[in-house]
């Protein structure tokens, strides 16, 4: 997972609209899509929205960006309650999940086309649009119609679009989730850092973890309609502030351990406990992967099951003495003497930990 | 060598069945042909297609149903466009019952309608002009079956909600969305409409007899019992102006082919 930084001076181009939902609702039938959304977005600022299919994103999204209304609550941006206006009189620049070009407009047609609408004299018109083509490494491209386009190409060119109407809010939603592995993670380095030089006030929709870790100044995770956390990446890993966040961000052992006084003893090793977490007695504690220390030992009873090489860090599967299964994550150096068999004993760092009730 | 026996022979099938279903299409046009060209004595003659040019009535009769034909396009198409865009974008719901709307024409013999809009039409002329114009009104549900199926098609081949969605997100209003995005990739789906209705009017006869309007296919019967060789003459015209017409949409259209030719050029990213 990397989180890309922000550039030295990222901050000093930003001019973005602060934005806010507030207690969103949004019933389809039964389906609670939307239950009491609340979200504070800083000016400048890219939020990822993360969380599973049905979390109610893509609506929060679509609320913001006037394709959808909500039942109740209010979206406000720039201070002006924009909750009742239609979405062609908001501004906002989306780049949907689908392939969403004219396809009877060549790219540079497509780019021009928000322009047309605001009646933007051909001449800047046209300088406009060669400078964002340009801005998403397509220039090259401009006469080419969608169908000519590969599937990146296409939403680089959509990004273009969106932002040649000086948006006030960029929304994305799901953007990347169509394209290759190797595309998509070029893509999404561009992303930020256009949005970055550009400074617009950023919503990004994913259910790629990975993804919203690396984009986002912060990441919110939504579940059933409600935003369970938001924070900064390494906050949101380190420090989850409930156990569906825990469980849905990163990888994660669920290890039975006692708690004591903000404490909880699991394989033997006692570590601080997370505010929120189950206070006492039995639990369950949530521990990640890179967190399990291995060192070989004749005379311990865990004993390696696996050994998966990732590259630079190895995944190893443990059977511990009392049968349960734990996944370490341990540098490829130091797995070289974990091989399936060989027995080890388990430690953990002293990194706190979420804890539920057992 | 089993491979090319097996080419051979298909391609040795497909040459036979578009000989023959050729043959069935053509055999009786060129028996029409014949039939208008005919002179006493066994010697040929372009007298009856000539005729047409100077038999007034005739003239008149092709310029009303050209009209006709025109403003039934304009109308139906005017009508089905933002109705079925909107239910594709807006009601989905509402897209079943304005199919089976739309289809209910096919259902309902002509003879039956005519019963049922007669008092209508009889209303018409006596308080318009009696323009066989108006004719316009029951060309555009005839034709509504066809219509429907050609832009449900067109319609489904784009990514409707999508496109207007980012158009809307543009500053695009509704009207703009259909007349700018929808409307230009619906292209062909439009023109096969077109065609379609432009044929299915000029071959409309029983409705314009029974109301008593003279249109073209009504001429025709009428001069088939004075002059069968110039009816005949101008029902082969009819019929290449069909075909031509067919021909210029298709070439206005891009094809599978072409277009699968024009998707290998994209340059990969």
């Amino acid at each position: 997972m990397t989180t890309l930084t922000t550039h030295a001076d990222g901050d000093a181009g930003r001019e973005g609209v602060a934005v806010q939902l507030i207690d969103l609702h949004r019933y389809y039938g039964p389906v609670r899509a939307l239950d009491g959304l609340t979200l504070d977005i800083e000016p400048g600022e890219l939020v990822a929205l993360l969380g599973p299919s049905g979390c109610g994103k893509t609506t929060a999204l679509r609320s913001l960006a006037g394709l959808d209304e909500p039942d109740s609550g209010r979206v406000v941006v720039g201070g002006r309650d924009i909750t009742h206006v239609p979405a062609n009189r908001r501004d906002m620049g989306v780049v949907f999940q689908a392939y969403s070009l004219f396809p009877n407009m060549s790219a540079r047609d497509n780019v021009a086309y928000g322009l047309r609408l605001r009646g933007i004299e051909a001449a800047e018109r046209y300088r406009r649009v060669d400078e964002l083509l340009d801005l998403v490494g397509l220039g090259h491209h401009a006469a080419h119609y969608p169908h000519q386009l590969s599937g990146g190409q296409q939403q680089r060119v959509a990004l273009a679009r969106a932002l040649a109407i000086r948006p006030q809010v960029l929304l994305l939603d799901e953007p990347l989730s169509a394209l290759d592995a190797k595309v998509r993670r070029q893509l999404r380095e561009e992303i930020r850092r256009i949005q970055l030089m550009v400074g617009t006030t950023t919503l990004f929709v994913t259910h790629d973890q990975e993804e919203a870790l690396a984009l986002g100044d912060r990441v919110g995770v939504m579940s059933a309609g409600r935003l369970e956390q938001i924070a900064p990446p390494a906050e949101l890993y380190d420090r989850p502030r409930t156990a569906f966040v825990a469980e849905f961000v990163g990888l994660t052992n669920r290890l039975p351990g006692l708690a004591h006084e903000g404490m909880v003893n699991v394989l033997d090793s006692q570590v601080p406990l997370l505010d929120g977490s189950a206070g006492a007695g039995r639990v369950t504690a949530l521990v990640r992967p890179e967190a399990i220390r291995l060192v070989p030992d004749d005379g311990a009873e865990a004993r390696v099951l696996a050994v998966s090489f990732l590259g630079s860090l190895c995944r190893v599967q443990v059977a511990a003495g009392d049968g349960t299964l734990v996944v370490a994550q341990v540098a490829a150096q130091e797995a070289r003497d974990l091989r399936p068999g060989v027995t080890v004993a388990i430690s953990l760092l002293k990194m706190p930990v979420f804890a539920t009730g057992a | 060598m089993r491979g090319g026996r097996r080419t051979r022979g298909r391609t040795i099938a497909r040459w036979t069945s578009f000989v023959l279903i050729g043959g069935y299409l053509l055999l009786p046009l060129i028996a029409m042909l014949d039939f208008s060209t005919r002179a006493p004595g066994g010697r040929r003659t372009l007298d009856p297609w000539l005729a047409i040019g100077q038999d007034e009535d005739l003239i008149e009769s092709i310029i009303i149903s050209l009209q006709i034909a025109a403003l039934t396009v304009v109308g139906v198409l005017l009508l089905l466009v933002p109705t079925m865009t909107w239910a594709y974008l807006r009601v989905p719901r509402m897209k079943r019952p304005i199919e089976f709307l739309c289809l209910l024409p096919l259902a309902i013999p002509a003879i039956v309608l005519v019963v049922g809009i007669a008092p209508i039409f009889a209303a018409i002329r006596r308080n318009a002009t009696g323009s066989p114009l108006a004719l316009v009104l029951i060309d555009i549900v005839l034709v509504l079956p066809f219509v429907h199926r050609a832009l449900d098609a067109g319609l489904r081949s784009i990514d409707v909600a999508t496109l207007a969605e980012a158009a809307r997100s543009l500053g695009a209003g509704w009207p703009r969305i259909i007349a700018q995005i929808i409307v230009p990739n619906i292209r062909p789906a439009l023109l096969s409409a077109a065609v379609i209705s432009v044929a299915l009017v000029l071959g409309e006869f029983t409705i314009s007899s029974l109301l008593n309007y003279n249109t073209v296919q009504v001429v025709i019967s009428l001069l088939g019992k004075r002059d069968a060789f110039v009816a005949v003459a101008v029902s082969l015209g009819a019929l290449i102006f069909a075909f031509l017409l067919i021909l210029g949409v298709a070439s206005v259209t891009p094809s599978g082919r072409r277009a699968a030719e024009e998707n290998a050029t994209g340059e990969p990213s």
